[in-house]
């Protein structure tokens, strides 16, 4: 009887134990979870700020350094009153489409073009000595007797009796970098770094796409959600969907196979890479979004809304541009915004069948080129850390800025929405 | 002659049987109640009246219905018409995203109005007649989402009524409302009688007691019984229905 008695509070101790242990182990497990679910949010956020941190650090260097060859300069003589150029001025020197200094501010003097191998024209060889030993006297010395000389050639030329004067070239500014209108990263003796060229080109494509999905994808979500049967969208709404799944870059094939020679032929263009083909390719891209998207919002129209409108002898057609477009504009304008995201983003399509020329456009049969695109061709040329590949980085910045300035406002149309919806 | 003559109507949600052989008929200018418990098949045969069950896929309806003497099932039936003829209000008030004004009008422009001075004055005419003038006089640019559920009821009823139908269905009109715009919304139903041959789905049995001059009983998708209102809540023909009104259940 005693030791009965005595086992009984044993095994309900047991018991006690038992669940303390197991609520413990359940709240531990519990705590382990909320943790990795934490820092796998938190590791994203994380990911995405250094990715626009260092995006926007390389992307400044092209505004912090001149626009020249490392280890090299320009120089006049000494009596020049020019001290200082724009990149596109020497450009503009260069080319000889400046050909007097009174042009820039200076004295009424024509220009005098030197670059390193135009050397053997004022001097022999025997004069420049074995192995040119005395390149850096006569260089001094043809800037010290030419007044209207600009030079360029390496600073390993520059001796201690250097006369001439080192010409100052000023650093590429925010607004000259936006407003340039010539993209030639890799000329000689300045590179050009005017984005405005692809800035256009970019918008070009992406606001013919837009132009040329909307009224596609408006009226296939119209006949997706009001009109076709059940069984119809079932079938068709996974295969618009698929088109999202397809890869760029056979988008891209696809459009230089069969769009790029029809543009061709139809308008009778020397070549067919042009922006029509960009924007067409780009269209049949931001479809899918379009169309799901402003489904989806025209779908969420309450039934009461088209039931009151068809009640009052409402036609279908009535109903759905009365009562349906309205309702889900704010969701269409969404899904439309959301096409031209992917649009401005898009690379490899693009880069395939847009021609690729860093003009500005002035048809939508000119070939263009776009932001994307630039960076997928260039960096892979562009030396690391240099200029270019700055301002490559930079062009990454503007892409950044537009697509973000594109969501903010998706988000505030959206918001609008379900504001309204209250 | 009857205004609305249903003959041996039957209707099915795919499988589901709901309404069987309905046979029921109302007199021009006269309020009917629908009473019954929920799924009982009153609604679905309200909207069998303007042919709203039209858009439900998967449905199907055998008999007849005539109104005005045509067959409103008929193939050459033109249903934007019919609906026309036919007004309804829902259960909840359920007005545009769009003004007061734009509300009323909305009826009117869809079938064809275009006469600016023909809208305004049907608007203001038929607001006053639900007695919604004076409270929304100065707010009619506003829009319909500022006004209280039963203003917003009777603007619904208005709309109905600017395309000047000569029924009026309503789907229990009042449920979801406060008693004092209940009642307001009764009084207009009495006053509308005159005008409008009314047919209305209730689950209140004071309301289809206070407004209406026949009453039907439905039950499982059968019509029990339809006679009178006076005869059916003082002395009906039949033990399901008496058992129904007094509340035994439903």
């Amino acid at each position: 009887m005693g030791t009965h008695s005595a086992c009984l509070p044993d095994v309900i101790l047991l018991k006690i134990k038992n669940t303390l242990l197991k609520t413990n182990f359940k709240q531990i497990k519990e705590k382990v979870i909320e943790s990795i679910l934490m820092l796998s949010s938190a590791a994203t956020s994380i990911t995405v700020v250094l990715i626009v941190f260092f995006l926007f650090i390389e992307g400044a260097g092209v505004f912090t350094k001149k626009p020249i060859d490392k280890g090299f300069l320009l120089a006049v003589n000494e009596s020049n009153p020019v001290g200082k150029l724009e990149p596109s001025q020497i450009k503009d020197i260069f080319d000889q489409k400046i050909i007097n200094w009174s042009e820039l501010g200076g004295k009424d003097e024509p220009i005098v073009l030197f670059r390193t191998g135009d050397i053997t024209d004022y001097y022999t060889e025997e004069e420049l000595g074995e192995n040119f030993v005395n390149f850096p006297d006569k260089i001094n010395e043809l800037i010290a007797k030419t007044p209207g000389i600009i030079a360029f050639f390496s600073d390993k030329y520059v001796n201690k009796e250097f006369k001439g004067k080192e010409v100052d070239i000023n650093k590429i500014s925010v607004y000259k970098f936006l407003s340039g209108e010539e993209w030639f990263p890799t000329a000689e003796p300045v590179a050009q770094m005017g984005v405005k060229p692809l800035i256009y080109g970019t918008l070009w494509v992406s606001l013919g796409a837009i132009l040329l999905a909307l009224p596609i994808a408006l009226a296939a979500a119209i006949y997706l959600s009001e009109i076709a049967k059940k069984r119809t969208r079932n079938l068709l709404k996974p295969l618009i969907e698929l088109l999202a799944g397809i890869p760029s870059v056979v988008y891209g094939f696809f459009g230089l196979v069969v769009i790029v020679p029809l543009i061709q032929s139809v308008f009778n263009l020397p070549v067919g890479e042009t922006a029509l083909a960009g924007s067409v390719v780009l269209a049949i891209m931001a479809l899918p979004t379009i169309i799901t998207i402003s489904e989806d919002a025209m779908r969420n129209t309450p039934r009461a809304m088209k039931e009151a409108s068809l009640a009052l002898g409402a036609s279908h057609w009535q109903t759905i541009y009365k009562v349906v477009i309205p309702y889900s504009a704010s969701g269409i304008t969404a899904g439309a915004i959301l096409g031209i995201g992917r649009a401005i983003g898009e690379t490899m399509a693009v880069l395939m069948v847009t021609g690729n020329a860093a003009v500005i456009p002035h048809s939508f049969l000119a070939p263009i080129r776009t932001i994307p695109a630039t960076i997928a061709a260039e960096l892979g040329e562009a030396p690391n850390g240099g200029l270019h590949y700055e301002a490559l980085f930079a062009l990454g910045c503007i892409l950044f800025i537009i697509t973000f300035g594109i969501n903010m406002l998706v988000e505030l149309v959206t918001n609008r929405n379900s504001h309204k919806k209250h | 002659m009857h205004k609305i003559e249903s003959n041996n109507v039957n209707f099915y949600y795919g499988e589901n049987h709901a309404l069987r052989d309905i046979s029921l008929s109302m007199k021009e200018n006269t309020v009917t109640a629908l009473i019954g418990p929920s799924g009982c098949g009153k609604s679905t045969y309200l909207r069998l009246l303007n042919r709203m069950n039209d858009l439900i896929d998967g449905t199907k309806m055998t008999g007849s219905i005539v109104i005005d003497g045509a067959d409103i099932y008929e193939k050459n039936t033109n249903v934007d018409n019919l609906r026309k003829n036919v007004g309804m209000v829902f259960q909840k008030p359920n007005p545009f995203p769009k003004t007061i004004f734009e509300n009323v009008a909305y009826g009117l422009r869809v079938n064809g109005i275009t006469d600016k001075n023909e809208i305004e004055e049907r608007v203001v005419t038929t607001i006053e007649q639900v007695a919604l003038w004076d409270e929304v006089k100065d707010k009619l640019k506003k829009s319909a989402f500022e006004l209280s559920g039963g203003q917003q009821q009777r603007l619904c009823i208005a709309r109905a009524l600017a395309i000047k139908p000569s029924i009026l269905l309503m789907d229990e009109p009042t449920s979801a409302l406060d008693p004092i715009s209940t009642s307001k919304i009764e009084e207009l139903i009495y006053e509308l009688k005159n005008k409008y041959t009314i047919v209305i789905v209730t689950h209140n049995m004071q309301q289809a007691g206070r407004v209406s001059d026949t009453t039907a009983f439905f039950y499982m998708g059968e019509l029990i019984e339809y006679d009178k209102t006076k005869t059916i809540f003082t002395k009906p023909a039949i033990k399901q229905t008496e058992d129904y009104i007094t509340g035994r259940f439903g």
